[in-house]
This record gives C-alpha cells, sequence and structure tokens, in this order.
C-alpha cells in the first residue's frame, strides 16, 4: 500500500527520498499511526511532505491509492520493511541511494517493529489500548491489528473512521497553496551568491582581534586595542534583460532570475534595466519598456568596476544587430554590435546568459553551416556567453572571477 | 527505545486548540527525534505552538528567535574575547580559565540543559539562505565542540525542536528532508469560535457570532493587501467588549477596523465594497 504512494509521489514530482521513507517506516514501528487510516494519514502527511505547495498532490495521491482498497494497517508496515528489506532489486535506485540504504540499520527497525509487536501481545488484555475484539492472528501473517483500520472503536473516530480521512484528502483542501511552476529560485539565488567580493570600508569600529592580541602581546600585556573597518560587499552588478518578441518563452525563467537577484543581500549595488532585441542607444527602467536611461547616462555612471550581466537570446535579424539603429539623437546611430562592443570594452567583466540552449551556439554551433554567420554568433564573440542554467550561471561568474582576480 | 507509550503526547493546552492532524505532526516530531517545521500564514499561532507544547508537557522553553544577521554560530556559542582582555587588563577575575568566555547559545543552552527542554527556531527564514544548512549537522548530531576549549557538547537528552518559518526564503532540501512538516491551515469558523471563547469565556454570543461573520466577510474579499488573521480578530473583538458596545449591529459599519485592517489601501477597498453593496440593497429594494 505504501509503495504505490511513494512511487506515485515521485511520479508527481514531489521529492520523497530515502530519509522521508525510513522516517515513516520508524513512525510505524512505533506504532504512531495507531492503527488508523487517519492517524496514518496525518503521519505520512507531515513526514512526506515538507512543503505546503505538495500537500495538493498528497491529498490526491493518498486518496487515489487507498480509495476502496480493504486495507490492514499491517500491510502497511509489512510493504514497507520487505521494500527496505530488498533495496538491491530496485533498479530505479541510484548508487548513492543504495549506499544510503546500506547504511540504514534495517534490522533495527525489524527489530523494533518485532519488539513492538511483542509488547503489544503482552499488554493487549490488561490495557485495551489497542482494539483487538476480533481474533489476533500470529506474527508471520501478522501484525498488530487484524481487524483492520475500519473497524477500529473508540476515541474519536466514528464508525467507518477509516474512510472519513479519505472525504479529508478528497475534498483537497490545499489546491490554493499548490504551485506548478518548478521554482527555483532558491538555486538561482545560491548560484548567483557566487558573483560576490568583500571589500573593508566604512567606519573604523571593528575588533581586529589577532591584531589586538598581537599588538598586546607587543606591549607587553597591556592591552592595545586594534580597530579595523567592516567587511561589506562590493560587488555592484547592472543586470541586462531582453524582453518580448524571441524571449516572451523565457519570460518566467527571466522573473525568477530578476526576483532571485532582487532579494540578493550580498551586492552593494543591483541596477537593473530591459531592452529589447538589442541595445539602440537607451535601456529602460521597466519591464515595459518605460523610462528610458541613455547609454551615455550609464556610462557615465558607472565606472568599469561594475559587473554587467546581460541576459537575453541574442537571436535577432541580423539588420538589427548590423544596422544602423534608428536613436534618437544622430550620434547615437550607430549599429547595435558597436554598443554592446562599447559596453564590453567599458566594463572591465562582463557575460552574456542565453536561455535558449547550449547546443544550437557556441563553439559546436560553428560546425553547423546553416547557421553560421548568426547574430547569436556574433554576440557570442563579443560576450563570453554561458546557458540560462543554473550550472551556467555558476561558470560564468567563475569566469568573471578569473578575469578580476 | 522509545515508543508512544513512554512519551507523553501532545493533545494541546486550555489557551491552545489543536486539531488531529496538528498533534499527530507533534507526536510523531517527538517520537521521531527530528525537528517539526511549522509553516501557515501569520497569526495563526505558530510560536504559541512552540509555548503550547512546553507547556502542555512542562518542559522549559528556549526561544531562538532568528533576524537577518543571525548566523548559526551564534546559537551553539559565542566567544567573549572583548570581556577577556578586558578582564586580562583589569585584572577582574581569571582570564587564563577560557570557559568563563564561552556564552552558549539558544542551540548550546538546549544541548547543555540537564533535562529535556523544547527550542523554538522562530522564524528560521529570516537569516541568510544558507542559514539552515549550517545547522543541519547539529541538529542531526545533536552535538558540537567548543573549538576554543575543545570540549564537546553533547545533547544529554535530544531537545523537541520547534521550528517556524514565514515562507520568505525557500528552505534547503537537505533541511527539509530532515524535518517534521506541518502546514498550520486557518481556522475555519468554527475552530474560531472555539478560538475566540478560549480568549474571551464571557463575550456575548451575538456579538461574537456577529464579530466572526464580519471578520470572515473581510477575509473573502479578494483586493486585501493583507488579510486579518487569528491575533487580530482577538484583538478586535477585546476592543470591541471593552468599548461596552453590547449592542452592535457589525452589519455595516465596523468600529474600529483599525484593528483588522492594517494597510491603507485594504482601508479604502474595504470602504469601496460596503458603498458598491449599499447602493446595491437599495437598487434591490426600490
Amino acid at each position: 500500500m505504501i509503495l504505490p504512494l511513494l512511487f506515485e509521489l515521485r511520479q508527481r514530482g514531489v521529492k520523497v527520498g530515502m530519509q522521508e521513507v525510513v522516517g515513516l517506516a520508524k513512525a510505524l514501528s512505533y506504532g504512531l499511526h495507531d492503527s488508523s487510516l487517519d492517524e496514518f494519514y496525518h503521519i505520512a502527511r507531515s513526514i512526506l511532505i515538507h512543503d505546503e505547495s505538495n500537500l495538493d498532490h498528497f491529498d490526491q495521491v493518498f486518496s487515489h491509492v487507498f480509495k476502496g482498497v480493504p486495507y490492514a494497517a499491517q500491510t502497511l508496515v509489512k510493504d514497507l520493511m520487505d521494500w527496505l528489506q530488498n533495496p538491491l532489486a530496485r533498479p530505479e535506485l541510484t548508487e548513492e541511494e543504495k549506499a544510503a540504504l546500506k547504511e540504514l540499520d534495517v534490522d533495527e527497525l525489524k527489530k523494533l517493529y518485532e519488539e513492538r509487536l511483542k509488547e503489544q501481545t503482552e499488554r493487549h488484555d490488561g490495557g485495551g489500548y489497542w482494539i483487538g475484539t476480533g481474533g489476533r492472528s500470529p506474527f508471520g501473517t501478522g501484525g498488530y491489528h487484524p481487524t483492520g483500520l475500519s473497524l477500529r472503536s473508540g476515541q474519536n473516530t466514528a464508525p467507518g473512521g477509516g474512510r472519513s480521512i479519505l472525504r479529508t484528502a478528497d475534498a483537497r483542501r490545499y489546491r490554493a497553496y499548490r504551485n506548478d511552476l518548478v521554482l527555483d529560485v532558491r538555486q538561482l539565488e545560491v548560484a548567483l551568491r557566487k558573483l560576490r567580493s568583500f571589500d573593508r570600508n566604512g567606519q573604523v569600529n571593528e575588533l581586529d582581534l589577532d591584531r589586538t592580541i598581537d599588538a598586546t602581546a607587543r606591549n607587553w600585556g597591556d592591552l592595545e586595542i586594534v580597530l579595523r573597518k567592516p567587511r561589506r560587499p562590493n560587488t555592484r552588478v547592472i543586470l541586462m534583460m531582453d524582453v518580448g518578441g524571441s524571449m516572451d518563452p523565457f519570460a518566467a525563467l527571466i522573473s525568477q532570475l530578476f526576483s532571485a537577484a532582487k532579494r540578493a543581500t550580498h551586492w552593494k549595488e543591483l541596477r537593473t534595466y530591459y531592452f529589447h532585441n538589442c541595445i539602440y542607444g537607451r535601456v529602460y527602467r521597466t519591464e515595459g519598456l518605460r523610462e528610458a536611461v541613455s547609454m551615455r547616462d550609464i556610462f557615465k555612471e558607472c565606472d568599469s568596476r561594475y559587473k554587467l550581466i546581460f541576459v537575453g537570446d541574442a537571436s535577432m535579424a541580423p539588420y538589427e544587430l548590423l544596422g544602423d539603429s534608428w536613436a534618437m539623437e544622430e550620434e547615437d546611430r550607430i549599429s547595435a554590435v558597436h554598443w554592446l562592443i562599447a559596453l564590453r570594452n567599458h566594463f572591465s567583466d562582463s557575460i552574456w546568459l542565453n536561455p535558449d540552449g547550449r547546443e544550437k551556439w557556441g563553439r559546436e554551433y560553428w560546425s553547423n553551416s546553416s547557421w553560421s554567420g548568426s547574430t547569436v554568433d556574433t554576440i557570442a564573440r563579443i560576450f563570453p556567453m554561458f546557458p540560462l542554467t543554473v550550472a551556467g550561471l555558476e561558470e560564468g561568474f567563475q569566469s568573471m572571477k578569473r578575469i578580476c582576480s | 527505545m522509545t515508543n508512544r507509550n513512554q512519551f507523553k503526547k501532545f493533545t494541546g493546552t486550555e489557551k491552545y486548540l489543536t486539531n488531529r492532524s496538528l498533534e499527530s505532526a507533534v507526536n510523531c516530531a517527538i517520537a521521531l527525534e527530528r525537528p517539526l517545521l511549522i509553516k501557515g500564514e501569520p497569526g495563526t499561532g505558530k510560536t504559541l505552538l512552540a509555548e503550547a507544547i512546553a507547556a502542555a508537557l512542562e518542559l522549559p522553553l528556549i526561544h531562538w528567535s532568528v533576524k537577518s544577521t543571525t548566523r548559526a554560530q551564534d546559537g551553539l556559542y559565542l566567544y567573549d574575547t572583548v570581556q577577556r582582555l578586558y578582564d586580562s587588563r583589569f585584572g577582574d577575575g581569571d582570564s587564563k580559565d577560557i570557559k568563563r568566555y564561552i556564552r552558549l547559545g539558544p542551540l548550546g543552552q538546549s544541548f547543555a540543559a540537564p533535562h529535556r527542554v523544547v527550542l523554538l527556531i522562530d522564524e528560521i527564514d529570516k537569516a541568510d539562505i544558507e542559514f539552515p544548512n549550517d545547522l543541519l549537522h547539529e541538529l542531526d548530531r545533536m552535538r558540537f565542540k567548543v573549538l576554543e576549549t575543545g570540549e564537546e557538547v553533547v545533547a544529554k537528552e535530544r531537545p523537541i525542536v520547534v521550528i517556524t518559518s514565514n515562507n520568505e526564503k525557500e528552505l534547503p532540501d537537505a533541511f527539509l528532508r530532515r524535518c517534521i512538516f506541518h502546514f498550520i491551515e486557518f481556522p475555519d469558523a468554527d475552530l474560531m469560535k472555539k478560538i475566540v471563547a478560549v480568549h474571551h469565556p464571557k463575550l456575548d454570543h451575538e456579538l461574537a457570532d456577529q464579530a466572526l461573520a464580519a471578520f470572515y466577510r473581510i477575509r473573502g474579499m479578494d483586493r486585501l493587501r493583507k488579510r486579518p488573521s487569528t491575533s487580530e480578530l482577538i484583538d478586535w473583538i477585546t476592543v470591541l467588549s471593552q468599548s461596552g458596545l453590547s449592542d452592535t449591529r457589525l452589519t455595516e459599519n465596523l468600529p474600529f477596523l483599525g484593528a483588522l485592517l492594517k494597510k491603507e489601501q485594504d482601508h479604502l477597498s474595504f470602504a469601496e465594497l460596503v458603498k458598491t453593496s449599499q447602493t446595491g440593497k437599495r437598487s434591490s429594494n426600490s
């Protein structure tokens, strides 16, 4: 009974791993589920699910798996124990998972479970805690609760209480908390952390312990306090994002990157600008291409220390990149490629992140003659280009670090 | 061996009402000795839960409220170098004894406590994004080493760890895997009635019903920036009952709305809603 639950959860993208399974097995062997499906539902949910957006998945899977099945508590436990005992027969496990499984003391769990069984047998008569009006079957087929879940009496479970939880599960109250977007802002945030550096600046108000001790020792033990400037983040970042047109399919990804970047607290300054297609003399402060900022202002305001990150698919018609632009001011009417080169020369560190798959550009792509000479290629020769994935971000930031160090 | 008969089960307290699913989650966390992660709307009593567990099980509570500047190390111990330097210079006390300058943080205290305690790590999402990962090892093994003295602080009895999160940052998977998770739902009208009754036992039934109806109507508005929650309702009812409004009609004009709605836009959109509903009524009357 449990296995379909686990695998169906996994199928739905709920990351249930060994740690959860073992936790659940342990909880069951302690008898926490009180041999009722109600309790099992609550316990399994609290162990298997870690995020309210997955609660709805759990409810659905649970009601699907347990609907109309004559379940008994013992099969739950037994299934899980059998499964844990025999991990090598499960090709779907990775090597890592298998290793993790080996470390687990399955035997101990099993022992615990059996002790529990014995204990229950002994206590049953006096305690009256466990229900057991029906005949108890021996160990082998065994389990604590021969009468099965639905006959559980007492406490606050209504007759047929085993079903009521299915009603709870069916109600799907957590639907609103679900988010089917594969949000991985966190991963992006972690990747963005790679791009940070610190510098000591500001007021001299932090105790420099090592130098204080050193100075004190040199001062024949008389205390000599040495202060220093606190360590502060010193990375300034300009994020330029292509919006609209061919970038529309990537809008969600871009907004994730944007929110991750906005939340990053380890940068001294973050400027975000938007453009469409390519740079033509000006960029915009808003996604809707309002509040234009002239490129000349950016060159004036930002010195070469800023790290420039372009985000875009770099795909456009060749004339859009190479032809003269239609900028307002006459002197700005130079082709987009010139703007890009000017930007690259102005900033010491710059990269281009491309949400479009890597197989389409870069070196491999040169050999593919039908594509050669496209704008992606031209731009990839101006800026180091990396895919907009977590790995790509890390690689890109690594390259920036190399340049500045 | 731990088993369900050997630990005291948590079933809520007089002041803190629970439901089955919350109780199972708490008891599961206690039995499996894993941290309990509580999420939910602000004002649904996440922090109070830890207090309730401590009260119900008669254990002391150690409260660690996490801030944006909190580091994992702060929870373990602090080495008060400044005090030591001061003492060495001005001769107050024995500065050779380094132990005197090790101050245990909340996590350290909960390990070092002679008996089992409840440790509340409040609003873990406030801290740096790596913070939960830095705690993994200590929470798993329930021990850490004080580097300055080489001593190891080992938990004699694993504390019951309750962690709350407001979802400001996502928590790392590795951390989540080790936790028992519970999402506190917003109470429905029945439970809310009981909760109100717990806090205001002498409250007039009429007033309570009307206040609840008004409250759920406001919560039902879809344009609110910040929806009022349990704690705001309790506050509001306190104000209502203390102001001596016994015979109120809480239908259109809601007094002391400031206790429920905390944003200016929300007041505006509420006024608008009242207006449209009134005009709607008038037109239907005519």
